[in-house]
């Protein structure tokens, strides 16, 4: 490629992107982008092998109902205990259709890349993308690559759309919940929040704690094989934690939900941290455990269901609904009467002391 | 969790509140000084619980709800100037100031960063010389060590990019300064354990008998809560006004040595506006002399607060009938209406400590 440019003394000095991070003319839609995309980015997809690049990819179902959702991922640091940001945008889209009573068949995967970012970050991400997928049994089928200039990203933002195709029987929502009804988590709660803030710089604090970041097909399937019919709604817990799942749902059906904080699964690695920074565990984000509402006479059904499930062993029972009372969310600490559980406001923020 | 589940244990809770009203012949007036005991008390129920039986008024112990509204506007002009980065404890972000908050100036492209600690901040300087590292110091006696600490640290690490902006308070002042007005209604106090975990509680005796008041080092978490308050009621009911403390975990007669000894080294005391309350005689901490170039102020000339920074101050945010349990937050006109956690008022409603924002959160019987 030297000897090319070498005739001509008076030819602008070619662009020699350094291939090390990614630069502007990555996503310039030139030679640079194609070879982007079909160096680093097409190989890791097996699935997408055969499809090219076509503007749209082109897929086949048989008369089945479909779920459709999209999210956009931005976690800061992109590396965390028990994740990355790569594998965070697979679960959480397929999480979404999971709990919607799906089972997930493709993903779009769209990059916004911020420029400079190192290759290397970008493949491991992109990896970490693969892995999930395939442990997921989806494929990505679809996607595109922005860059935009140093200082207008934080690093990468990646969307994922997803398609599945509904199962029955499909759980019908939280319009269906009824006063009586159980409520359900599959494992402790809050560690993908404190996972992910043990990881920033500005805590100098060391926790053994990992995210629950992970898929929750097989806690759906295993709820749906024992208790299908029975099944009120199910959500996963992700920003706002539990107690944000649980105002929605309050709003949606007019009752109250009921929790009894000792029922509620915390680990003390958790529970410490929480402790020490003055966090409620309830608010905290999880990205791979499930609130489960259900018809009372199979709850215990389910939570014996839920804890055969590889990482939902403390999978338990927290709460029940009531009519409504004096707050949508209820919890009972160590004495008896009821206590209003807020509901969150803005991301939590460190205590001073 | 050591240290927490045995503290939690409901068993031995009820007993306590068995006990207190067993012990309890008229109804006791004691204030909570900490807001971390504040919201603790109203978490757990344990106000409601003890209805009829002593009256709970929360004291002016909120770290982010006492710092002037001036200190924050500081803050904020300098998070705005190129080339500095400000640092502070997440609860201060979303205090509001004349013009809004730091979360509302962050917004606006101000350089705002959450550190746990100020230690954190001087770290942060190390690994960024080109930037100006300022760290917005609030809080009281449980915080001011660790701000010297870091201003001790800087001086060895020779750093030129670091400085605080001091705006540390003193508790034992304004515990005084409420006994002072003339129609107070504390009858006796939980002092906060934290604090009380740095200072000791020897320096309250002089206090105990000026004003004749029990005071109880008290813990957090509700069996310490019932014990501090079972303490302060039996010692009320034989009449008896000494320090006590039930926070022996945490809590020593002469505090915490080292700690005490950066303050003295880093800071002298100074008398310091406080929201809501005004000036308190000797009711904060300065940075001495010979610390001044680690004095945001001396490094970046700032003018010291305009008049027209207080304006905000009092005009509907009644923080200092709030603060010195004159008011309680549910009578307050504003409290649920135009002041809620997502659009304050004044500080009691935004910070994890603050007496409006635990009765949000826990009393408030909210409609669906």
């Amino acid at each position: 490629m030297t000897d090319s440019f070498s005739w001509s003394p008076n030819c602008p000095i070619p662009v020699t992107a350094d291939t090390q991070r990614i630069s502007l003319a990555h996503g310039e839609g030139a030679r640079l982008s194609r070879r982007l995309i079909a160096e680093h980015i097409l190989p890791r997809f097996s699935t997408s092998k055969n499809r090219g690049f076509a503007d749209a990819a082109r897929v086949t179902t048989v008369g089945c109902r479909l779920a459709i959702c999209t999210d956009s991922h931005t976690v800061s640091p992109m590396f965390f205990p028990g994740g990355n940001l790569g594998s965070l945008a697979v679960f959480g889209t397929v999480n979404d259709l999971a709990v919607a009573g799906a089972c997930p068949r493709w993903l779009t995967l769209s990059l916004i890349i911020e420029e400079g970012l190192p290759l290397v970050v970008l493949e491991q991400i992109l990896d970490s993308v693969a892995a999930a997928a395939g442990a997921c049994h989806v494929e990505i089928i679809a996607g595109d690559t922005k860059v935009v200039p140093r200082g207008a990203a934080d690093g990468l933002f990646i969307n994922t759309s997803g398609v599945g195709e509904l199962v029955d029987p499909v759980p019908p929502g939280p319009h269906s919940i009824k006063v009586g009804d159980k409520l359900l988590v599959s494992g402790p709660i809050g560690q993908h929040g404190i996972a992910v803030m043990s990881a920033r710089d500005s805590f100098a604090f060391e926790w053994a704690t990992k995210s629950d970041s992970c898929s929750v097909i097989p806690h759906v399937t295993a709820l749906r094989n024992s208790v299908g019919g029975h099944l009120r709604a199910i959500r996963d817990a992700t920003r706002g934690g539990v107690s944000a799942v649980l105002h929605e749902w309050a709003q949606e059906c007019g009752h109250t939900f009921a929790l009894t904080e000792s029922q509620i699964p915390v680990t003390e690695d958790v529970r410490g941290a929480c402790e020490l920074l003055g966090l409620d565990p309830l608010y905290v984000a999880n990205e791979g455990t499930i609130v489960v509402a259900i018809d009372p006479r199979f709850a215990e059904a389910a939570a014996t269901a839920l804890r055969q499930v590889p990482g939902c062993e403390l999978a338990a029972i927290v709460g029940e609904v009531q009519p409504q009372g004096i707050s949508p969310v209820t919890i009972r600490r160590t004495f008896a009467a009821p206590q209003p559980l807020d509901e969150p406001s803005g991301a939590p923020l460190p205590r001073i002391c | 969790m050591k240290f927490l589940h045995e503290f939690r244990d409901p068993a031995l809770a009820i007993t306590l509140l068995d006990q207190i009203k067993h012990t309890a012949r008229r109804t006791w007036v004691l204030m909570e000084v900490c807001g971390g005991q504040t919201h603790s008390l109203l978490r757990h129920g344990i106000d409601v619980e003890l209805q009829g039986i002593v009256e709970l008024i929360h004291g002016p112990g909120c770290p982010v709800c006492v710092t002037e509204t001036s200190a924050i506007d500081l803050a904020q002009r300098l998070a705005l100037r190129p080339g500095i980065q400000l640092m502070s404890f997440g609860d201060m972000l979303r205090v509001p100031g004349s013009c809004g908050s730091l979360l509302t100036a962050r917004a606006a492209g101000a350089n705002v960063m959450t550190v746990y600690s100020p230690l954190d901040a001087v770290r942060y300087a190390q690994s960024h010389p080109d930037q100006q590292i300022v760290f917005f110091a609030v809080g009281f006696e449980t915080t001011a060590p660790a701000t010297a600490l870091a201003v001790l640290q800087a001086r060895n690490l020779g750093l030129q990019n670091f400085s605080v902006l001091v705006s540390h308070v003193r508790v034992q002042p304004a515990m005084e300064a409420l006994m002072q007005e003339p129609h107070h209604r504390v009858q006796g106090f939980l002092a906060a354990g934290h604090v009380c975990t740095i200072t000791g509680f020897d320096v309250y005796k002089d206090f105990a008998k000026r004003f004749r008041v029990p005071i109880v080092v008290t813990g957090f978490e509700p069996v310490d809560l019932l014990q501090g308050i079972l303490a302060c009621v039996t010692q009320l009911e034989s009449g008896r006004s000494e320090v006590q403390n039930c926070y022996g975990r945490s809590v020593e007669q002469f505090g915490n040595p080292a700690a005490l000894r950066v303050v003295e080294a880093v800071y002298e005391i100074a008398d310091r506006t406080w929201r809501g309350l005004g000036v308190i005689p000797a009711g904060g901490y300065r940075l001495r002399e010979g610390f001044a170039e680690f004095d945001a102020h001396q490094r970046f000339d700032l003018s010291r607060p305009q008049p027209a920074d207080h304006a905000d101050d009092s005009l509907r945010c009644r923080a200092g009938d709030i603060l010195t349990g004159r008011l309680t937050p549910c009578d307050c006109p504003e409290f649920g209406n135009a002041c809620t956690p997502d659009s304050p008022l004044g500080a009691p409603m935004v910070s994890s400590e603050g007496a409006c924002a635990a009765y949000f959160r826990y009393h408030r019987r909210s409609v669906l």
